[in-house]
């Protein structure tokens, strides 16, 4: 078994990382431009870091697959960004953002890491502020604050229903500055397909460029991946339809670690599917739950009635009922299991798919009666507009339909300290790594987490790895390069020319995905799990041999792209599973059905289960690796929001 | 439901394209526009033909990637909607639909339906940003913003970038697009002090890019999905 090297500092918590920061290796400002990085996806984390190496004089090539940076899916982040100001003076601060962010992640994070993000979760409003991100503000000029996603206090900055989009316009403009000075080349429309490794190290990348299908290889001092999380494993997600796994998996394969890979989130306020050729799932802003109360009718015979006629007595405000303290705020996965557990008794409302009902009501009326649909439409007119566009309905005279989608994983490639993967020189950032959020992420901390690594964490890594080794350039010709060319175009080919092809790749993406859901969604059991990796297996097979894709390999092919990243899903999907069948414990949003207490809750086993589970791809069978959790300043409790 | 469809198809950017004739059936209502592409797309995989490729990525409208011109009008008839936010049930009266890509020689068409739009980058990248480093920032509350202007900021920044007000300008001119950025940069302190530059330079790259200027057709203000208002091409040529 590999031995795990977190790199954690020791010592007191609040004192680790401006301790650490002393003892990385700096690289002067005159010998900057000799070091070259690239960086893959333009997202929060990659469009972040990109700005902060440009201005710090490095040289940085950057990829994304989007025809712009500016398309990544960060853009669609709508409820906020957290940080512990304490700008409303209601007992905020580092230490208690470090720990509801160890609790609401279920104590399945490493303290240190966790202690760092909040401690940099201020600056990064600084740093956006300065870039003129348009934060929500009062009418006495200083910035406006919310509670969100049932925190205690109010610390979430937003800029209205589109924080994401503002955010990553700030940090795009900023990389766009550096475009400009030259120091970062950016590369539209290009998909990163190969790690190329040479003595050890990540040292480039085999890239393809979608409009032309050429192939060609890009070399480095070192490679950062930015590329996102994997929640389309699931075919129907609230992720861009292009967001997809193959950069993290292909480097899982080339020796990256996955951890924690069942660790998905489960958002529990999305817009329910209307019919089976559905491509996307859109979720409705979890602020939307600070004002909208959810419930179900009681009777089954009511779910088909218009909701505006069963009366108040015959509703079951489920949540105030099941969670009183903190209602209609409990954590996201508390609150999708809830809604799960309604509609599987069979009192779900709306379109009928499969003879199951899925949906529950987010009613506003409540709300508009108090204080009046004008103060309701400020607040949430966005997402009210947002929402009747897509279902047809008005909020404001009927309740919403909501039911939980796949939305954000917690689990990503492994990552150390200083978010370096077990592959040397190859950096994971943002959702794509597996770090702060445990088994389950808290409402705007992604926004913050993808930030904070990208403006501030892996500028200062990164530099310290590159003072540390000595790297000769490497040639185009080195046979490391010209291998992972051929192992692209191999690729390509079999997936061009699969021997009998019969079924799109879509096909096959929605199969993996109903497995995935069904098996390793809201709630996990070890037979269906144990199944679902046999079926995952069968799949895979027949994919290889069926897989139909039209066009050719030397053009756009939009076919082709989305075989190559079907296959990855396909693959994860197994690694998913496993990792869920191994973790005999439910912690957040991990609920195996073996391991919950009678109300529901996780039952977490802190005694067999307190580790990060960082698998090691073997051809022989991925190998399970653990890297123990210790917890020296926060006292892992039992969750309970009753 | 059932439509036909025309659709542009090209190559590639240097020959020339041309309509081309398909019929889907069994369109449920509530598939959105996009779907319903998706789904003809699965029909040619079927026959074993090349897919139509265009660009979609968020699909809730806010990624700005989409585009398509449906019967003469870039993203739709469906005021303030992008393409991928179109649900076939606003469609119950026009079962032909004529698809075709965003048209200015500033974003040639790629292949079929999809076009080049980089010259937004490259506009953003002359200007449209405020000159600041990471780590210099002072405390986010240091400096007060009157409620209205971050508001108006706001509403200039929520542009995404789709180029349905180029396309559906005869001029094909990117004003509205330059001057929602120049605005909302403007209307805030931090963005205040480089104004006058960053107009000028946003400005000169728009005209070296090949778009065309305002002459006040206000067509892109009607057509904006966010609904960016024209008064913001008003604030751009006072500072130019």
């Amino acid at each position: 078994m590999h031995k795990l090297n977190s790199k954690t500092p020791t010592g007191d918590i609040e004192k680790r990382w401006d301790k650490h920061l002393f003892d990385l290796s700096l690289i002067a400002p005159q010998n900057r431009a000799k070091y070259n990085i690239i960086v893959i996806g333009t997202g929060l984390a990659g469009a972040s870091l990109c700005a902060t190496l440009g201005e710090s004089g490095y040289n940085v090539q950057s990829f994304c697959f989007n025809d712009s940076p500016r398309r990544a899916h960060s853009i669609a982040a709508q409820g906020g960004i957290n940080a512990s100001k304490n700008y409303q003076n209601d007992g905020d601060s580092t230490h208690r953002l470090f720990y509801d962010t160890m609790k609401g992640g279920d104590f399945r994070a490493r303290e240190s890491n966790v202690y760092r993000l909040a401690q940099l979760s201020g600056n990064i409003i600084d740093q956006a502020v300065s870039q003129g991100v348009p934060f929500a503000r009062e009418y006495s000029g200083y910035l406006a604050n919310r509670s969100f996603g049932g925190a205690q206090v109010s610390r979430t900055f937003y800029a209205r229903g589109q924080t994401g989009q503002q955010l990553l316009l700030g940090a795009y403009s900023a990389m766009s500055k550096e475009v400009a000075s030259g120091k970062v080349k950016h590369h539209s429309r290009s998909e990163m397909q190969e790690v190329i490794i040479v003595d050890g190290k990540a040292r480039g990348i085999v890239v393809r460029d979608l409009v032309s299908g050429k192939i060609s290889a890009h070399t480095a001092d070192c490679v950062v991946m930015c590329t996102g999380g994997y929640s389309n494993a699931f075919y129907l997600s609230t992720n861009a339809k292009g967001c997809n796994t193959s950069a993290t998996w292909r480097a899982h394969k080339k020796g990256a670690f996955f951890a924690n890979p069942s660790f998905t989130q489960i958002h529990p306020t999305c817009i329910p599917p209307t019919g089976e050729n559905q491509s996307k799932l859109t979720l409705m802003s979890e602020s939307l739950r600070n004002d909208g109360r959810i419930w179900a009718p009681k009777k089954i015979e009511d779910c088909t009635k218009d909701p505006r006629e069963i009366v108040e007595e015959d509703r079951d405000y489920f949540l105030e009922r099941m969670y009183p303290a903190f209602a209609n705020l409990v954590p996201r996965d508390v609150a999708s299991r809830a809604v799960k557990s309604i509609c599987d008794e069979g009192r779900g409302i709306g379109t009928e798919i499969n003879g199951e009902k899925l949906g529950v009501y987010l009613d506003f009326s409540s709300i508009i009666e108090c204080i009046g649909e004008d103060k309701v439409r400020a607040k949430y007119g966005n997402l009210f507009d947002m929402y009747e566009r897509i279902s047809g309905e008005n909020p404001y005279q009927l309740p919403m339909k909501i039911y939980p989608a796949p939305h954000y994983t917690m689990g990503g490639l492994w990552v150390d300290y200083n978010l370096m993967t077990t592959i040397n020189g190859l950096f994971a950032a943002g959702e794509a790594n597996f770090s702060e959020h445990g088994a389950n992420r808290l409402g705007a901390s992604a926004l913050m987490q993808g930030l904070a690594d990208g403006y501030f964490i892996a500028p200062r890594t990164v530099a310290n790895y590159l003072a540390k080794n000595k790297l000769e350039p490497v040639d185009l010709n080195h046979p490391n390069v010209i291998q992972a060319i051929d192992d692209t175009k191999e690729r390509i080919n079999k997936l061009m020319n699969a021997p009998e092809p019969k079924h799109s790749p879509d096909y096959y993406h929605k199969k993996v995905g109903r497995i995935l859901w069904g098996a390793c969604g809201m709630s996990r059991e070890r037979e269906a799990l144990k199944s679902a990796i046999e079926e995952i297996k069968a799949l895979q097979i027949d994919f290889w041999q069926n897989v139909k894709v039209t066009g050719v390999e030397n053009d756009m092919n939009q076919t082709l792209e989305r075989a190559g990243r079907v296959a990855d899903f396909i693959e994860l999907g197994h690694l998913m599973c496993r990792d869920a069948l191994e973790r005999e414990e439910s912690c957040g949003c991990h609920a195996r059905l073996e391991y919950l207490a009678s109300d529901g809750e996780a039952k977490r086993d802190d005694e067999n289960f307190a580790y990060v589970a960082a698998w090691e791809y073997s051809q022989k069978g991925t190998i399970l690796n653990k890297e123990q959790l210790n917890f020296e300043f926060v006292k892992p409790s039992v969750r309970d929001y009753t | 439901m059932n439509f036909t469809l025309h659709i542009w198809r090209q190559k590639n950017s240097q020959t020339k394209g041309e309509f081309c004739t398909y019929q889907v059936d069994n369109i449920d209502s509530d598939t959105s526009f996009l779907e319903m592409l998706d789904q003809l797309n699965e029909q040619l995989i079927e026959k074993g033909e090349d897919c139509i490729v265009f660009d979609y990525d968020c699909r809730e409208g806010i990624c700005g990637a989409c585009s398509l011109v449906i019967n003469g009008h870039p993203h739709g008839e469906k005021k303030a909607t992008t393409t991928c936010q179109l649900y076939m049930r606003e469609y119950v009266e026009q079962t032909e639909l004529w698809i075709e890509p965003f048209r200015a020689e500033s974003f040639p068409v790629i292949k079929d339906v999809l076009t080049n739009r980089d010259a937004f980058d490259r506009i953003i990248q002359a200007g449209g940003y405020v000159s600041t480093n990471t780590g210099s920032a002072p405390d986010a509350n240091s400096q007060l913003v009157n409620k209205n202007d971050a508001d108006a900021a706001f509403d200039s920044a929520t542009c995404i970038g789709c180029g349905a007000c180029v396309a559906v300008c005869p001029n094909a001119s990117a004003s509205l697009f330059v001057s929602a950025k120049i605005a909302h940069l403007d209307r805030l302190p931090q963005g205040k002090v480089e104004s006058d530059m960053r107009a000028k330079n946003m400005v000169r790259q728009m005209e070296l890019e090949g778009f065309g200027s305002c002459s006040n057709h206000r067509h892109c203000e009607a057509v904006c999905p966010q609904e960016i208002s024209i008064s913001n091409i008003t604030l751009m040529n006072s500072l130019c």
